[in-house]
């Protein structure tokens, strides 16, 4: 890898996807596929992952808390606090690098080593932008929607699992949910949102644009964007961790 | 009118592309012929600028295409239709949106409007009724019509075809060359053409440059390219003992034939 050569190159195609559009319409409708391919189509994995994983948090932390000193709402207040400030922001972008990642590398990549972008190209078309900023902007307005899924479900799925386990009381869990809300975290939260958002599209479309061979580098190209795009995720969550919570 | 001035070209130390210079002629088909690796498609990729030039000039109605600014160089490729070896359809897309989509990016025409222009390619390229199937549901020639459907969708002032008959059978590339020649004329445009089909060459070469090792070796057409005028092309074009005793064979008939 040269890094320096990667992020010179990164930025002038970020220079390239964030021109002006060639035809607002075109890239509306390119927009509202792409929310269907990114977003919509996540939905299910999203929603299996974040029931299972708030019953699995609620067992968890009702098997640590056997202090009689610890009340037993902290069950659903731990629950809420991983889900809202860890797990739906950063764990399911992580699971959504995986699936959202790989698709745009792969997706791009073909179209460059089959010549369908040179064929954009040499029409007249702005290929980085008509390709890549449908992308962004989809992720960057569905993903905020699919996080918020993933809390409620997240919750909701501790609670169910976790009364059906024996693990708390309803009331406890519906008491420890509510208690110490700050709505700060949330702000924190869907800021890493869009961030990760932004990552996830960028990295994986900068990899797919830059494939250079056949199907082979289409695999790698897929490969690197879900390595990068994890690794950026981790680095970015970070800083703004630091960023909004270290006081 | 296309004119290239000197084109040079290397990739590392190999030079591919070496001092070549032509006309291409409008309303003709214009052929750039030449054995694999000879340098053909870079000199197309350069005329079109996926490549960057190393030396030289590509004019288009005498504007230096390399140096113009984003925006110039933007206004020439809109007049530029492409058919790409594969076809380079888009494959999320049906053939009608391949074909419609030029229309939607560099027209305000009307949906109506669009879809008659659409159709109207089709026609013209015999895929009438086809207009929901994908890339993958056609046969390769029916890619290469399609692709050219898309081609000629912003009515373009040049055409650029790489290897048209590539994989499709002596039939079929007849049929793609007729229609590209047919195309030509019907709209006057500046075709050019990279092949080493020889059946393409004697049926369409109005105007061809042969490449040999990067240089342009020859420039003729279909009428003079089977004489024995250069080495290089006849070995190009008699390629096989076979074709070349024929060669031979057709000669000693056209001797004793004018014997007095």
């Amino acid at each position: 890898m040269k890094p320096f050569f990667h992020l010179g190159r990164y930025f002038m195609l970020m220079g390239r996807v964030l021109s002006k559009p060639q035809k607002a319409s075109v890239y509306w409708r390119q927009i509202i596929h792409e929310i269907n391919t990114i977003g919509i189509t996540s939905l299910p994995i999203v929603a299996i992952i974040s029931v299972f994983m708030g019953g699995i948090i609620t067992i968890q932390a009702a098997f640590g808390f056997t202090s009689p000193l610890v009340p037993l709402y902290a069950i659903g207040f731990t629950t809420r606090e991983s889900i809202l400030l860890e797990f739906s922001p950063t764990i399911v972008c992580l699971i959504l690098a995986g699936k959202v990642g790989s698709n745009i590398a792969s997706e791009i990549g073909s179209m460059r080593i089959t010549e369908q972008i040179d064929a954009l190209e040499i029409m007249g078309v702005n290929s980085a932008g008509y390709l890549i900023f449908p992308k962004i902007a989809a992720a960057v307005l569905i993903f905020p929607f699919l996080i918020a899924i993933s809390m409620f479900l997240g919750i909701w799925g501790g609670y169910f699992m976790g009364v059906a386990a024996g693990a708390c009381s309803s009331y406890e869990y519906i008491f420890g949910i509510q208690a110490f809300f700050d709505p700060w975290k949330l702000y924190y939260s869907f800021t890493k949102v869009l961030v990760f958002a932004y990552i996830i599209t960028s990295v994986s479309s900068y990899f797919g644009y830059y494939t250079n061979g056949g199907a082979l580098e289409v695999g790698k190209s897929s490969t690197n964007a879900v390595v990068y795009s994890s690794i950026l995720i981790l680095l970015f969550g970070l800083i703004l961790t630091n960023l909004f919570l270290n006081q | 009118m296309i004119e290239i001035k000197n084109l040079n070209k290397t990739f590392g130390d190999r030079h591919v592309v070496k001092d070549v210079s032509f006309n291409f002629h409008p309303g003709k088909t214009n052929l750039i012929i030449g054995e694999s690796g000879c340098g053909k498609t870079t000199i197309l990729k350069l005329m079109v600028g996926l490549h960057q030039l190393d030396g030289g000039q590509i004019l288009y109605d005498g504007r230096d295409f390399p140096v113009l600014p984003p925006a110039g160089k933007q206004e020439i490729r809109q007049q530029i239709g492409m058919l790409f070896q594969a076809g380079a359809l888009f494959d999320s897309q049906t053939v009608e949106e391949n074909v419609r989509f030029p229309l939607d990016m560099f027209t305000n025409l009307s949906r109506a409007e669009k879809d008659d222009r659409v159709n109207f390619c089709l026609a013209k390229v015999k895929l009438e009724g086809r207009n929901h199937l994908y890339p993958a549901e056609l046969s390769g020639g029916m890619k290469k019509r399609a692709a050219l459907a898309r081609a000629i969708a912003n009515n373009p002032k040049y055409l650029f075809c790489d290897e048209p008959n590539s994989g499709l059978d002596p039939k079929t590339s007849i049929i793609i060359d007729t229609l590209i020649k047919d195309l030509t004329e019907e709209f006057n445009m500046t075709t050019i053409i990279i092949t080493h089909d020889m059946n393409s060459v004697v049926e369409i070469g109005e105007n061809i440059m042969f490449i040999y090792k990067g240089e342009n070796w020859w420039t003729g057409n279909k009428k003079n390219i089977l004489q024995r005028s250069n080495e290089e092309l006849f070995n190009f074009v008699f390629a096989s003992d076979f074709m070349k005793s024929i060669f031979s064979a057709a000669n000693e008939n056209a001797k004793h034939s004018f014997k007095p």
